[in-house]
C-alpha cells in the first residue's frame, strides 16, 4: 500500500529550498520554462509530498490505490519534475535534462513518459475534470484514494474548471480538493487587471466546495490546510494560496509580470541560489 | 425510411444509435470496468439502457462536453472503460482540446461515441450535424475511427471497440436504417467487410451509405456492371489491402460518405491509392458545404448523398 512521506517538520525547509534550486538551475540549463510559475507553490508542493498527505509510492507509481496530484497548471512542471525527483521516482541529476530532445521531462507534463506523472497537462483548464474522474473512479469502487489538483489563479479563467467546479460541488466529492496557487500573476498582466476572479473563496462555497484562503507560502499554514481538508466531508474541498510569483528569487518577484516564462538568465543564477540559500 | 433504396429490398432495421444503446447495455453486465459518462442526452444516445441497468456507473455531468471528456480521461486513468456519448458534434467540435488533450496525447482508454451523424437528422438542421467528425477524429493520433452501416454492425463494433485497448471514435447516426447486414454482423476492427463481388469497379463506402452502394450497385448490374461494395466501417486504422485489392482488381474507386469532402474517407482511401496503386477515383460526400433543415430524405437527395450519385460516379469512374 502506497504511504506518506512525512518528513520531519523541521525538514520541511530545507526540502524546499532544495525544490527551489532545482528549480531555477533546471529552467536556467534549459534556456527557457517557467520558473516564476513553479516557485510559488512550492511549499504547497513540499507539504503534500513530505508532510504527510500524499500516499505515495515511486517504486509502484500505477498502485490503484495511490492519491492523485495532478498538476493543471501545465506549465509549473518545473515545480512538479523538482519535487517528484526529490520524492524519488527518478535521481535528481536528470532535472537538468528539463527540455531536452529525449528527456521525458518536456516542456509541459506528459504522463506517458515519466512515471508520478498523473495528467497531461498544458493546455489550461483540463486538469480539475480530470481529477474529477478520478475521484468518481475511486467513490465507485469503494477505494479510500484522495486526489488533488493544483490549478493556477489565471488558469481559472477558463470554463472548463467552472464545469468541474459546478459538478464535483453538486455530488458532494470530498475525495478531492483543490489548489489554487493564487500568484496574482498571469501572461500579460495582473489578475487583478486581466480578469479578476474575487470574491473567489464565496464563489466556490456558493459551487458546493468547502474553500478557504491561506497564506500558501507558509508551512504551517499549508499544513493545517491539508489536514483541514482530508478531514472535511460532504464537500469537495478548495484552498485558495495566497502565493507570490518567482518567490524566493527577489529579480522574479519584483516584476512578476515581466518574467513569466522566462528562465534566469545565466548570469543571474548565482545570486538566486545564495538568496534561496545553499541546499540542506 | 428507405434513405432512397428503390432496387434493392434491405430489411428495415433499428438506427445505429439505438443497437449501440442496446449493446453498450448489454456489454456492462460482462465487464464492470465499463462507466458511461453523458451530456444529458441519454434518451438520444440511447445510453440511458446502461443508466437504467447500472445507475451507479452512468455519470450525466449536464450540458458541458469539455467537463465530460476530462472526466472520462480520468475514469480511464483509474482503469476504467469509459464511454463519452453525445451528439458527435458536441463531442468532437466542442470539446477538441480537451479530447487531444486528455485522450489523444495521452492515448487514454476512452471510447466516444457520438450520435446524430451526418445530415440525415433532418429536420435539427447544421447546428446539431455532425458532418466534421470523422475528418476531427481521424487527425487525432492513435484514435481509431469507425462508421458502421446499420444496427447489427453496430451492436458488432461496439462489443469489438469495448474489448479493444485505445482511444476510439465510434459515429452513430439518427434514423432508422436498412440492414446490411441480415444476422449477426462480423466487424473486425481495421478489416473492411466485402459485401459484394465485382471486377469492373469498387464502391467503398460506410455508415448509411453502404446500403445505398448495394442499391447502386444493383442497377450497375442492370447496365451490365459488376461493381464491388466494400463497408469500409474502419476509416482508421484504414484496410489498406482491401483498397489495393480493389485498386489491382477493378478499373477504378468510388468512396461514398456521409461526410464533408475532406478528411473523412475519401480522403483516407484516396491517400493510399495515389501511394501504391493509382487507379481512377470518384467521390461522393456533402461536399465542402453545411446543409439546412429538412427531411432526411430530402436533405441526402438536395446533397447528393443518392444511390443514383454512386450509379452515376461509377459510371464517370469507367469512363476515365
Amino acid at each position: 500500500m502506497p504511504q506518506t512521506r512525512p518528513a520531519e517538520r523541521s525538514e520541511l525547509p530545507g526540502i524546499a529550498q532544495r525544490l527551489r534550486r532545482h528549480i531555477v538551475t533546471s529552467t536556467t540549463a534549459a534556456g527557457s520554462g517557467h520558473p516564476s510559475t513553479s516557485l510559488s507553490m512550492v511549499e504547497l508542493l513540499t507539504v503534500l509530498y513530505f508532510g504527510g498527505v500524499l500516499r505515495y509510492d515511486p517504486s509502484d507509481p500505477q498502485d490503484p490505490h495511490r492519491d492523485r496530484f495532478i498538476l493543471s497548471k501545465g506549465h509549473g512542471a518545473p515545480g512538479l519534475y523538482a519535487v517528484l525527483a526529490e520524492a524519488g521516482y527518478f535521481p535528481t541529476e536528470e532535472l537538468s535534462t528539463l527540455r531536452r530532445l529525449g528527456s521525458p521531462l518536456e516542456g509541459h507534463p506528459n504522463m506517458c513518459r515519466l512515471p508520478g506523472v498523473e495528467a497531461s497537462t498544458g493546455s489550461l483548464g483540463q486538469g480539475l475534470s480530470i481529477g474529477l474522474g478520478h475521484a468518481l473512479a475511486g467513490r465507485l469502487d469503494g477505494s479510500g484514494y484522495r486526489v488533488y489538483v493544483m490549478l493556477g489563479d489565471g488558469e481559472s479563467e477558463e470554463g472548463q474548471v467552472w464545469e468541474a467546479f459546478m459538478y464535483a460541488g453538486n455530488h458532494g466529492l470530498d475525495n478531492l480538493t483543490a489548489i489554487i496557487d493564487h500568484n496574482g500573476y498571469q501572461q500579460t498582466d495582473a489578475v487583478d487587471q486581466v480578469q479578476p476572479l474575487e470574491p473567489l473563496t464565496e464563489k466556490l462555497a456558493s459551487f458546493g466546495w468547502a474553500a478557504r484562503t491561506i497564506d500558501g507560502h507558509s508551512l504551517d499554514e499549508v499544513i493545517e490546510a491539508f489536514e483541514w481538508a482530508r478531514t472535511t466531508k460532504g464537500r469537495p474541498q478548495a484552498i485558495v494560496a495566497r502565493t507570490t510569483k518567482g518567490k524566493g528569487v527577489s529579480l522574479l518577484e519584483s516584476a512578476p509580470g515581466k518574467w513569466h516564462g522566462k528562465p534566469l538568465p545565466p548570469d543571474e543564477e548565482a545570486k538566486a541560489l545564495e538568496e534561496i540559500g545553499a541546499a540542506i | 425510411m428507405t434513405l432512397g433504396l428503390t432496387r434493392v429490398d434491405l430489411p428495415k432495421g433499428a438506427a445505429t444509435r439505438e443497437a449501440f444503446g442496446d449493446a453498450l447495455a448489454e456489454a456492462g453486465g460482462a465487464d464492470d470496468r465499463i462507466v458511461v459518462v453523458d451530456g444529458d442526452v441519454n434518451n438520444s444516445t440511447y445510453t440511458y439502457k446502461f443508466k437504467d441497468k447500472y445507475p451507479e456507473r452512468f455519470f450525466n455531468v449536464g450540458i458541458a462536453e469539455s467537463n465530460l471528456i476530462g472526466v472520462a480521461a480520468g475514469l480511464a486513468g483509474a482503469g476504467k472503460i469509459p464511454v463519452a456519448s453525445s451528439f458527435s458534434v458536441f463531442l468532437l467540435a466542442n470539446a477538441y482540446d480537451q479530447i487531444r488533450m486528455g485522450v489523444a496525447f495521452p492515448n487514454q482508454n476512452v471510447k466516444l461515441v457520438g450520435t446524430h451523424a451526418g445530415i440525415s437528422i433532418g429536420e435539427d438542421g447544421p447546428s446539431q450535424m455532425g458532418i466534421e467528425d470523422v475528418s476531427l477524429a481521424c487527425s487525432l493520433p492513435g484514435f481509431t475511427v469507425i462508421v458502421p452501416a446499420d444496427g447489427p454492425s453496430t451492436a458488432a463494433a461496439t462489443a469489438a471497440m469495448l474489448q479493444r485497448e485505445g482511444p476510439t471514435f465510434l459515429r452513430c447516426g439518427r434514423p432508422s436504417v436498412p440492414v446490411v447486414y441480415p444476422g449477426a454482423a462480423d466487424v473486425h476492427i481495421g478489416k473492411a467487410n466485402t459485401l459484394r463481388d465485382g471486377d469492373d469497379v469498387t464502391i467503398i463506402a460506410n455508415g448509411i451509405m453502404v446500403a445505398m452502394a448495394l442499391d447502386a450497385a444493383e442497377g450497375l448490374a442492370e447496365e451490365g456492371v459488376e461493381a464491388r461494395v466494400v463497408d469500409m466501417h474502419t476509416v482508421k486504422p484504414i484496410d489498406q489491402n482491401a483498397i489495393e485489392l480493389a485498386a489491382r482488381e477493378t478499373r477504378g474507386i468510388v468512396v461514398a460518405e456521409e461526410h464533408l469532402a475532406y478528411g473523412g474517407l475519401g480522403s483516407t482511401v484516396a491517400m493510399v491509392v495515389a501511394e501504391h496503386r493509382p487507379t481512377p477515383m470518384a467521390f461522393v460526400n456533402i461536399g465542402d458545404t453545411y446543409a439546412t433543415s429538412g427531411t432526411p430524405e430530402e436533405l441526402l437527395t438536395k446533397f447528393g448523398l443518392t444511390p443514383d450519385a454512386i450509379l452515376d460516379a461509377a459510371k464517370r469512374v469507367l469512363k476515365d
